[in-house]
């Protein structure tokens, strides 16, 4: 495997099937020495945005408190304004008033950007999947999804979890094509 | 001629200058658009858009059953989200005349309280993160982190539990909750002065707080803002001493009152609710009955036909809950009076003449949950 | 005060008031067009003392919708409910947030959620959903696209 990852083993990862799949579909073929600098450094220091609507803020921002920091990983502040992020953490539930707000501020972030979708509402509406006539039912019917991140909300350490394996697929990555490969969200009927 | 056309068309004088703070704002705690109109950097106005985090969940209350609708009222003020899920236990409860042990009076009442300071916490890493003090951020969170602890060797998740059921609760708590409890509040009574001596002496903070935002008597009373907010500006609207619930007759404490009803009086009422809130721990905390977890309750709930209304203390307010039944085991009409609705739109009449970065600080000690106003 | 001596009292405000049974708060039935002109008594009655109207919703009884009215006494502090019946399609009510100033709020809700006006309103728009949305709480509402029930 191309992909080097120190001081944890490879058979360790619970989820490395994902990512053979990535490489075989449609990654790079190798990794050069040149896509490895730049990949380490574009990974090991994602800046996110300040955006959560509900519940899942609370454990976001207990995710960046003393207790299990995420500064270790790279995600060293927060960034108020989308021209200087990196990445959005989706943490709460999107609705029909807040998703064109949610697109403005994706297409604002500048190339490489990447999106973690949080929380069970993020991922598919969660609770309000039934009987309710503003949830949008997933946010990856709006914008396209890198990481998911279910829970409800999910623990801290899931959502190192998930940075984690956002790190490593960024490092599978050529540098001139970085970002999400579909760059269109999914076809799926908006509901 | 000429010189009309010219003045009517140079702007400044007669337009307001608009900006927008949200949806996406850090400091808006939530998805609220402030629509600000200014001159210079003084706020004419301020007008709150809401709705961006609007699920409709009193729709979907009506098609679920007693017992699923508890799940859905932790996710309305989730900071608070045991005392929401006891407001709709007590109403189907009154409603179906039952009684409940002993031991789940105290029980729930104990967790009221561990919710209430664990609320404040973060609502005190908010308001110092927000002008600009990062370390509160780090420093409530910490301590936060402890009453957390407890919840989840209890009851197994963090924040949102939904451990209250019509009828008791869902099972018995772990054999090490008292220790734990007794614990905690040794180890947060030394680090709560360390709070005083970070913010409320702070010359910088004092500025920015005293005079403030001014909110008077009659103005509480007449917009309905109740909890802490009403209760700095000399309106007592306690619930837990008008009409008391659960154990709280049982005990006895202080309700703190202020006659100032500026932020920086807001800001030491919730400081000294913390304080009461440890004095009630105390006082309960030895003396849980024993006993059984839950009445026997069918398993699936039919209220009679009428309605019912429940009142509750948050630690933001005061939450009403109003159910109308027609005898199914769903309920007809479900109404949730919520405290942060109310205590939103007084904005207008405390920011404006002050300063933009007022409005921050006014913002903070309202100390709002966005998801609680549009429900 | 008790439930009977308010219950003598409102009845010498409102001779032909109704008062349904419940168990747990004293109730009130007066028509619509009586409605503000009691609201206005019952908070300058210096011995009733209304002050704080704790909330305002509605209910939909397929032919006819209820307003209902919580209310309480910051002083006293007994509690009343106030309803009154208006008919479904069209429905119109005067506004009591000359009265209360939180009623303002409320009102805008009830218009958002079911399609109640509200006379002389001061600024009565919708507060949580767009323009041309239809009325979500009414029972009559479906909305297909948006829905999914189950």
């Amino acid at each position: 495997m191309g992909i080097k990852i120190k001081s944890m083993k490879y058979e360790d990862f619970k989820d490395n099937e994902t990512l053979e799949l990535l490489n075989k579909s449609g990654g790079n073929v190798l990794v050069s020495t040149i896509d490895n600098i730049i990949n380490w450094g574009r990974s090991n220091s994602i800046w996110p945005l300040t955006f959560a609507t509900s519940c899942c803020g609370i454990e976001m921002m207990a995710t960046g408190a003393p207790r299990h920091d995420f500064a270790r990983f790279g995600v060293e502040v927060y960034r108020a304004s989308p021209r200087q992020a990196d990445v959005i953490v989706v943490a709460g539930t999107i609705v029909h008033k807040m998703a064109p707000v949610l697109k403005r501020l994706y297409d604002q972030m500048p190339d490489p950007k990447y999106v973690i979708a949080m929380g069970a509402c993020a991922i598919s509406g969660g609770p309000f999947y039934y009987n309710s006539y503003s949830v949008v039912r997933g946010v990856d019917q709006v914008i396209p999804v890198d990481v998911y991140v279910p829970g409800c909300p999910p623990r801290p350490e899931a959502l190192l979890y998930g940075i984690i394996q956002l790190q490593r697929k960024i490092k599978g990555e050529h540098y001139q094509t970085p970002g999400n490969r579909n760059s269109e969200p999914s076809d799926q009927q908006t509901l | 001629m000429q010189e009309e056309i010219v003045k009517n068309i140079i702007l400044g004088e007669d337009e307001d200058y608009i900006i927008n703070m949200g949806p996406q704002h850090p400091s808006t705690h939530g998805v609220l658009r402030f629509e600000v109109s200014l001159q210079g950097e003084t706020i004419k106005s301020v007008v709150p858009h809401c709705g961006y985090i609007h699920r409709g969940i009193e729709k979907m209350c009506e098609r679920d059953t007693y017992a699923q609708i508890i799940h859905l009222t932790d996710r309305m003020d989730y900071l608070s989200a045991h005392i929401n899920n006891e407001a709709v236990c007590l109403t189907v409860e009154k409603a179906l005349e039952v009684e409940v042990p002993e031991r789940v009076v105290y029980i729930r009442t104990i967790l009221d309280e561990l919710n209430r300071i664990a609320s404040h916490q973060l609502w005190w890493c908010a308001m110092g993160m927000d002008m600009g003090a990062l370390t509160t951020f780090f420093y409530g969170l910490r301590d936060r982190e402890q009453i957390l602890d407890i919840f989840e060797e209890s009851f197994g998740s963090r924040l949102l539990h939904s451990f209250n059921t019509p009828g008791g609760l869902m099972h018995d708590i772990h054999p090490n909750f008292q220790k734990r409890i007794k614990e905690f509040i040794a180890y947060f009574r030394k680090k709560l002065p360390e709070y005083d001596q970070l913010l409320t002496g702070n010359v910088i903070f004092r500025e920015r707080t005293v005079g403030i935002g001014v909110l008077s008597t009659e103005d509480a009373i007449q917009y309905g803002i109740t909890g802490p907010s009403g209760r700095a500006s000399g309106f007592s609207c306690d619930i837990r001493k008008i009409d008391p619930y659960g154990a709280y007759s049982k005990v006895s404490f202080n309700e703190v009152l202020r006659t100032e009803g500026d932020t920086m009086a807001r800001y030491k009422l919730r400081i000294a609710e913390m304080y009461e809130s440890m004095n009630i721990l105390e006082q309960l905390v030895d003396n849980i009955p024993e006993g059984d977890y839950s009445a026997k309750m069918k398993a699936v709930l039919r209220l009679p036909v009428g309605e019912y209304f429940q009142r509750v203390e948050t630690a933001r307010g005061e939450l009403a809950v109003y159910i109308v039944s027609d005898g199914n085991k769903t309920p007809y009409r479900i109404k949730f009076r919520s405290p942060n609705f109310s205590n939103l739109f007084i904005i207008n009449k405390l920011a404006s003449g002050f300063k933009i970065a007022d409005l921050v600080a006014i913002s903070g000690s309202l100390d709002l949950v966005i998801p609680d106003i549009d429900r | 005060m008790d439930n009977i001596m308010l219950k003598q009292h409102l009845e010498s405000l409102i001779p032909d008031a109704t008062f349904p049974e419940n168990k747990q708060i004293l109730e009130i039935l007066v028509s619509p067009d009586k409605l503000h002109g009691f609201c206005r008594e019952l908070k300058s009655a210096s011995a009733l003392a209304f002050d704080y109207l704790i909330s305002v919703t509605a209910v939909d009884w397929n032919d006819h919708l209820m307003m209902v009215y919580h209310l309480t006494s910051s002083r006293f502090h007994h509690l009343i409910v106030i309803k009154t019946r208006l008919e479904s399609n069209d429905p119109e009510v005067s506004t009591v947030s000359d009265i209360w100033k939180t009623a303002e709020y409320h009102e805008r809700e009830v218009f958002d959620l079911f399609g109640i006006r509200f006379l002389n309103h001061p600024d009565l728009r919708r507060l949580f959903l767009e323009d041309e949305y239809g009325f979500p709480l009414r029972k009559n509402f479906s909305d297909e696209s948006r829905m999914i029930v189950r």
